[in-house]
C-alpha cells in the first residue's frame, strides 16, 4: 500500500491542494458563466456574430493547455493570474455554445406565442427562452467543469497550485504515490462537480420539462 | 371596431397583402379563408402589430394602431396559434393567468379567474390547476390554449388556424364549444383557416381571400349561394350547397312549369291532362294565375262518378311555400302535413312552381 500512503502521511497537504484546485476551477469556470451565457444570448440575438464568436472560442480549445500556459509568461508572468484566465478561456466554448443552441432550440411558436401575448423582449427571454434553454445551459456548464478541473492540473506548472502540484512534484522525483495522491482527488473531484452540478441541472429544471 | 384602411404588405419582392380594405364589426365572427399565401394570417396578424403594415392604416376601435404601443396593444388582444404553444414550464394555471400576471393583477384576481375560465372551457380546476401542459390531449391543451387567450377579458380575439392541429373529432367538439362560447361571450373574433367546412359552421362573416386581396366578403349563405367569383366557387366546392338543405332555395330545384288545369274544367279532362304530361297530380289555378288548390289522380278516380268538374273536388286550403323558402322548409311541411306536393308561389300568390318528391330525391340524391 505504499502507493496510497501520502494519503495517511499528508492529509493536510492534500486537502489545501484540493481546496486552490477547487477555488481555480470555480474562479475560472464563474467568470466563463458570467460573460458566456449573456454573451451566447447576444449571438442569438445578432446571429451574423454567433459563428465568429464561436471560432474564436473554439480556437482557444485547440491550443495545448501547456502550451497556451507558457506562451502567457512573458505577458503575465506566472502564479494564479495568468492561469485563471485561461482555464476561463477554456470553459468558455461550451458554455456560449450551449447557451446559443438552448435558446436557439426553443420552438418559436413559444416566441410567437409570448410575444403576441404582450410579453417584452426580456420578458420573452426571462420566461420563455430561459427556463427552457436552463438544462442545455447547465449541460455546457457541467462540461465545462468536468474538462477545466482536469486541466486545473496543469496549471501547477505556471505555480498556481492547485493538486497538479503534488502530481508535477511526483514526477520530478520519481514518486508514484505523490502522483496518485494528486491524481485520484483530481478524478474524484470532477465526478462530484458532475453529479453536483446534474443535481442543481434538475433542481433549476421547471416541473414540467423534467424528464421522468 | 377593427377596420384596415388601403394596407398594403410587402415581404420583399413579395406582396403577401395587397392594398386592403376590410372591417371588422363588434361581436362579430369574422373567418379570414384563403389558399397558403393568399394573406390571411398577414392581415391577422397585423393587427396586434405582430407584422407591421407596409402602407396604410389599420384603426382598433377608431384609434390608428400604429399609435398603441404594440405591448399593451397584444394584451389587450386575445391570441391563439395552430401550435397551440402553450409554456411547458408553466403550469396549466401560469399559462392561463399569464396575460394577467402581465398586466400585474394582484395574485388573488388571478387566481379566481383562472379558476372562473377552467369552468369556462370545462375543465375543473380541481383537477387540471397545477398541471402541466405534457400531461393534457391535444384538445385539451387547446382548451387551455382559448382559455388563456380570455384571461384579460379582451374584446378582440385573433384565432390562427386554432384546430388545425387537433383531430378531426377533437375539431367538431371544439369548434362546438367556441360556438356555444361566442353565444355567451360575444367577442370580436378573427378567425383563420382554410378548411371551408370550419369556416361555414363557426362565421357570422367570411372573407375569401387570395393573393393579397378579398375576393369576397359576405355571410356564409350569401356565398354559397352567390359566390361572386369564379375562384370563390371553386373555392368553396360547387357541391357543398347540396350538403345543407337549409341553403338551397326551393325556386332553385322547383319543377319550374308545374302542370295545371282552371277550375271549371271536367275530371275527364284532368286524367288527359296527366296521362299527356305523365304526372299524378294537377295545379288548380285561376285565370291569372294564382293558386286555387290542387288534385291528384287518385282524387280524380275515386270521384268520377258523382262529380263533374274539378272545383267540386279540389283540395283547398293546401300548404305552399314562397319562393324565397329553403329546402329545408319544404321538408319539414312534408314531414308534419304528410304530403308529397308542395306548391311554390311569389308574393302575389301566383303559383310559379312545384315541389315534388321526387324533385327533392333527385336533389338530395346528388349529394350522395
Amino acid at each position: 500500500m505504499k502507493l496510497f500512503s501520502y494519503f495517511v502521511e499528508r492529509p493536510d497537504v492534500i486537502f489545501s491542494l484540493l481546496l486552490e484546485h477547487l477555488q481555480l476551477t470555480g474562479t475560472a469556470v464563474s467568470l466563463a458563466i458570467i460573460l458566456g451565457v449573456p454573451l451566447g444570448i447576444a449571438i442569438t440575438r445578432y446571429r451574423r456574430f454567433a459563428n465568429p464568436t464561436m471560432g474564436i472560442a473554439s480556437i482557444f480549445q485547440t491550443i495545448p493547455s501547456i502550451a497556451f500556459f507558457g506562451i502567457l509568461i512573458p505577458f503575465m508572468g506566472i502564479g494564479r493570474k495568468p492561469a485563471v484566465l485561461v482555464l476561463f478561456l477554456y470553459a468558455l466554448l461550451p458554455i456560449i455554445k450551449n447557451t446559443y443552441t438552448g435558446i436557439r432550440g426553443v420552438s418559436p411558436f413559444m416566441i410567437d406565442a409570448g410575444r403576441g401575448m404582450g410579453m417584452t423582449n426580456m420578458q420573452i427571454l426571462r420566461m420563455v427562452e430561459l427556463p427552457q434553454a436552463l438544462s442545455v445551459i447547465m449541460a455546457g456548464v457541467r462540461v465545462a467543469t468536468v474538462i477545466n478541473i482536469g486541466t486545473t492540473t496543469i496549471a501547477a506548472y505556471i505555480g498556481a497550485g492547485g493538486l497538479g502540484q503534488l502530481i508535477f512534484t511526483g514526477i520530478q522525483m520519481v514518486r508514484n504515490e505523490m502522483i496518485i495522491a494528486g491524481a485520484v482527488p483530481a478524478a474524484l473531484l470532477a465526478l462530484l462537480a458532475d453529479r453536483v452540478l446534474g443535481y442543481i441541472e434538475y433542481r433549476l429544471t421547471p416541473k414540467g420539462l423534467r424528464k421522468k | 371596431m377593427i377596420y384596415f384602411e388601403k394596407v398594403t404588405k410587402e415581404f420583399e419582392a413579395f406582396t403577401a397583402v395587397d392594398n386592403l380594405n376590410l372591417s371588422f364589426n363588434a361581436g362579430e365572427l369574422v373567418v379570414l379563408i384563403g389558399p397558403s399565401g393568399c394573406g390571411k394570417t398577414t392581415t391577422l396578424r397585423m393587427i396586434n402589430r405582430l407584422i407591421e403594415p407596409t402602407k396604410g392604416v389599420i384603426y382598433i376601435n377608431g384609434t390608428d394602431s400604429s399609435k398603441i404601443d404594440p405591448v399593451e396593444l397584444r394584451r389587450s388582444i386575445g391570441y391563439v396559434i395552430q401550435q397551440i404553444a402553450l409554456f411547458p414550464h408553466m403550469n396549466i394555471a401560469q399559462n392561463i393567468g399569464l396575460v394577467p400576471y402581465l398586466k400585474n393583477w394582484p395574485e388573488e384576481k388571478r387566481k379566481r379567474r383562472v379558476e372562473e375560465l377552467l369552468e369556462l372551457v370545462g375543465m375543473p380546476a380541481s383537477e387540471f390547476y397545477y398541471r402541466y401542459p405534457h400531461e393534457l390531449s391535444g384538445g385539451q391543451q387547446q382548451r387551455i390554449g382559448v382559455a388563456r387567450a380570455l384571461a384579460a377579458d379582451p374584446e378582440i380575439i385573433l384565432m390562427d388556424e386554432p384546430f388545425g392541429a387537433v383531430d378531426p373529432i377533437t375539431r367538431e367538439v371544439l369548434q362546438e364549444e367556441l360556438i356555444k362560447l361566442q353565444d355567451e361571450l360575444h367577442k370580436t373574433i378573427i378567425f383563420v383557416t382554410h378548411d371551408i367546412d370550419e369556416a361555414l359552421k363557426l362565421a357570422d362573416r367570411i372573407a375569401v381571400m387570395k393573393n393579397g386581396k378579398v375576393l369576397q366578403y359576405d355571410s356564409p349563405e350569401q356565398l354559397l349561394r352567390n359566390p361572386g367569383h369564379g375562384f370563390v366557387e371553386e373555392f368553396i366546392g360547387r357541391n357543398r350547397l347540396l350538403n345543407r338543405p337549409e341553403l338551397i332555395r326551393v325556386e332553385d330545384i322547383m319543377i319550374k312549369k308545374p302542370v295545371t288545369i282552371w277550375p271549371e274544367r271536367t275530371l275527364t279532362q284532368a286524367l288527359e291532362q296527366m296521362r299527356q304530361h305523365k304526372v299524378d297530380s294537377l295545379m288548380v289555378i285561376d285565370r291569372s294565375g294564382k293558386l286555387l288548390g290542387l288534385t291528384t289522380a287518385r282524387d280524380v278516380h275515386r270521384n268520377l262518378d258523382d262529380a263533374e268538374k274539378i272545383s267540386e273536388i279540389m283540395r283547398a286550403n293546401i300548404n305552399y311555400v314562397s319562393n324565397d323558402a329553403n329546402v329545408s322548409q319544404v321538408l319539414s311541411i312534408m314531414a308534419r302535413e304528410q304530403v308529397g306536393y308542395v306548391p311554390v308561389l311569389d308574393k302575389n300568390d301566383k303559383l310559379i312552381g312545384l315541389v315534388t318528391r321526387s324533385s327533392l330525391v333527385n336533389v338530395l340524391g346528388q349529394r350522395i
